[in-house]
């Protein structure tokens, strides 16, 4: 009887939680099935090669956007792998024992999920207001600021996971601090900072939010990040917003090519973790041997 | 204590030393000499304060806070605790193996490398130092071909070995061994405690072990430890048949432990 029962319960906690799987699976593969169906229609060449056009005239592409969208990455990269990953390191390896770096290591838990519209808001008040005018190097920096968290937390947990004997075996060789993280830890934790510099691009990538009040978004193509930039998720919000057709196909493509990209990254990131590539940026960390 | 050992030379002297984790009172009025190029090994049973002894002698205490010493502890008749010493140089002088393998992320060369770079040694010097340094740890002929894999591919014994070769290769005048045999099978540690006789010829050796027979093989001198307290410590042949105290010989007969 009593066995009876248990057979039971476990039967329907199982089609339980499977069902509710597939009501969230449903939904989101509903969303990246009709973002496929659209985006592989409308999409074409030029939309990655040429200007847009005046307002209202068909055809053009999106260059711009998509020019500036890698600019503002890349640039908020550069700017947020260094901050983060020093912060990380910090915290896992000189912070551990002193209250004030124990909460700020909790805040910076918090920080990772900020709403991001807050850091386009802190931006604005800061890099915005006192030059006047959007501005990319804003947007690059509010995207940094999105990215510091993400790397910080990734990395001090992966340098946690280093054993504590393996610090000891450095000190006990007559190891100062920094070459004991610097050769040791850092190396052993490698792959995981490696993913997490990678999921904090792929978090960043997809961000409209913050950018609608740093970079705003330009229809012409533009290097120079003291004028506004444009980016593919501020000009798909503007042409879904918009009143022509064409505009919304070119949102469509825009926002496949953009997925497309955010999903190789966040593979590429799983590889790593489960050991299939183990060091993709081998060459840039090479260095040059005379020896051996 | 028998004549013999008062004529040997002493490498390390510890005085009265008691050791604090917080309030924990850990090690208490410990004295015993460490006598150059013998073996001398830490029995007791667990949490008796044998490897928290060991650790004091390279001050690897220091790492984490609210530890505290009291007492004294001479390297060459130098106090280790004095002001002017530098962790850094005491700690390439007092080498450690660890219980457990600890090869570092890299090439096996690199692995024993490590050590010596910190030292400012590079260019042929570096090679012919790694070569020694695997040759005196007796892993040479099984890793010569394969110096630049990852230290990852050796096998338990072999790490052993190699972390072995990483702390001779700095050229240490002590090296203290912690438990270096408990994560082996019986061949590597037959190896190991081979490799431990013959680095007596050159070096003073430490060892903590919670196995009584290696420590009965192995080492000249021999410390029974028990609750934080050193409660005998002699040559090694004393101890395992003629013990002073009456709480040794029921330790060493298996009576508790």
């Amino acid at each position: 009887m009593r066995k009876r029962y248990r057979k039971v319960v476990n039967l329907l906690m199982l089609s339980l939680s499977g069902l509710l799987t597939v009501y969230g699976v449903f939904w989101l593969f509903w969303i990246l099935g009709s973002l496929f169906i659209s985006g592989i229609k409308y999409f074409s060449p030029e939309l990655v090669y040429l200007d847009p056009t005046p307002a209202g005239m068909e055809g053009g592409g999106l260059r711009p956007a998509f020019v500036g969208h890698f600019i503002l990455t890349t640039l908020a990269t550069i700017i947020g792998v260094p901050i983060g990953l020093m912060a990380g390191i910090y915290f896992a390896e000189y912070g551990k024992d002193s209250d004030f770096f124990r909460v700020l290591r909790h805040i910076t838990d918090i920080m990772v999920s900020t709403p991001s519209i807050i850091m386009g808001a802190v931006v604005y008040a800061v890099l915005v207001k006192p030059i006047g005018h959007f501005n990319g190097l804003s947007g690059a920096v509010a995207l940094a600021l999105l990215m510091v968290p993400v790397v910080a937390v990734t990395t001090d947990e992966m340098l946690k996971l280093v054993p504590q004997q393996m610090r000891e075996a450095a000190y006990a060789l007559g190891a100062y601090k920094w070459q004991m993280i610097k050769s040791v830890t850092l190396r052993a934790a490698k792959v995981g900072v490696l993913t997490g510099i990678l999921l904090g691009v792929a978090r960043i990538s997809g961000e409209t939010a913050p950018l609608l009040f740093t970079s705003f978004n330009n229809a012409f193509l533009n290097f120079n990040l003291m004028k506004p930039m444009a980016s593919i998720t501020v000009t798909t919000f503007n042409y879904v917003m918009g009143p022509y057709h064409y505009w919304h196909q070119q949102a469509w493509a825009a926002s496949l090519i953009l997925t497309l990209g955010v999903l190789m990254l966040s593979i590429f990131a799983r590889l790593i973790l489960h050991g299939k590539i183990t060091n993709p940026f081998a060459f840039m960390f090479k260095r040059i041997k005379k020896e051996v | 204590m028998l004549e013999t050992t008062i004529k040997q030379k002493k490498r390390m002297e510890i005085i009265n030393l008691n050791f604090y984790y917080g309030k924990n009172h850990a090690l208490k009025n410990i004295s015993m000499p460490i006598f150059d190029r013998r073996v001398t090994a830490l029995i007791g049973p667990s949490g008796c304060g044998k490897t928290t002894l060991l650790r004091c002698f390279n001050r690897m205490h220091d790492l984490y806070p609210n530890n505290r010493y009291e007492g004294d502890i001479l390297l060459d008749d130098v106090s280790i605790f004095d002001k002017s010493v530098d962790l850094i140089e005491l700690r390439s002088k007092v080498g450690m193996v660890f219980q457990k393998p600890t090869p570092f992320p890299m090439s096996i060369f690199d692995n024993i490398a490590f050590g010596l770079k910190l030292k400012g040694i590079r260019g042929s010097e570096l090679k012919g130092r790694v070569e020694k340094a695997l040759k005196d740890a007796a892993l040479w002929d099984e890793v010569k071909d394969r110096l630049k894999e990852s230290a990852f591919s050796l096998s338990g014994g072999q790490q052993q070995r190699l972390c072995i070769a990483r702390s001779l290769a700095v050229e240490p005048e002590v090296l203290l061994f912690d438990e270096p045999t408990s994560a082996l099978d019986p061949i590597s540690t037959a190896k190991i405690e081979e490799l431990i006789v013959e680095l007596k010829r050159e070096i003073t050796i430490v060892i903590v072990t919670h196995n009584m027979q290696q420590a009965a093989r192995i080492s000249d001198y021999t410390g029974f430890m028990y609750l934080g307290e050193l409660v005998e410590f002699n040559p090694t042949e004393k101890l395992f048949t003629k013990p002073d105290q009456k709480l040794t010989e029921d330790y060493i007969t298996g009576r508790f432990g």
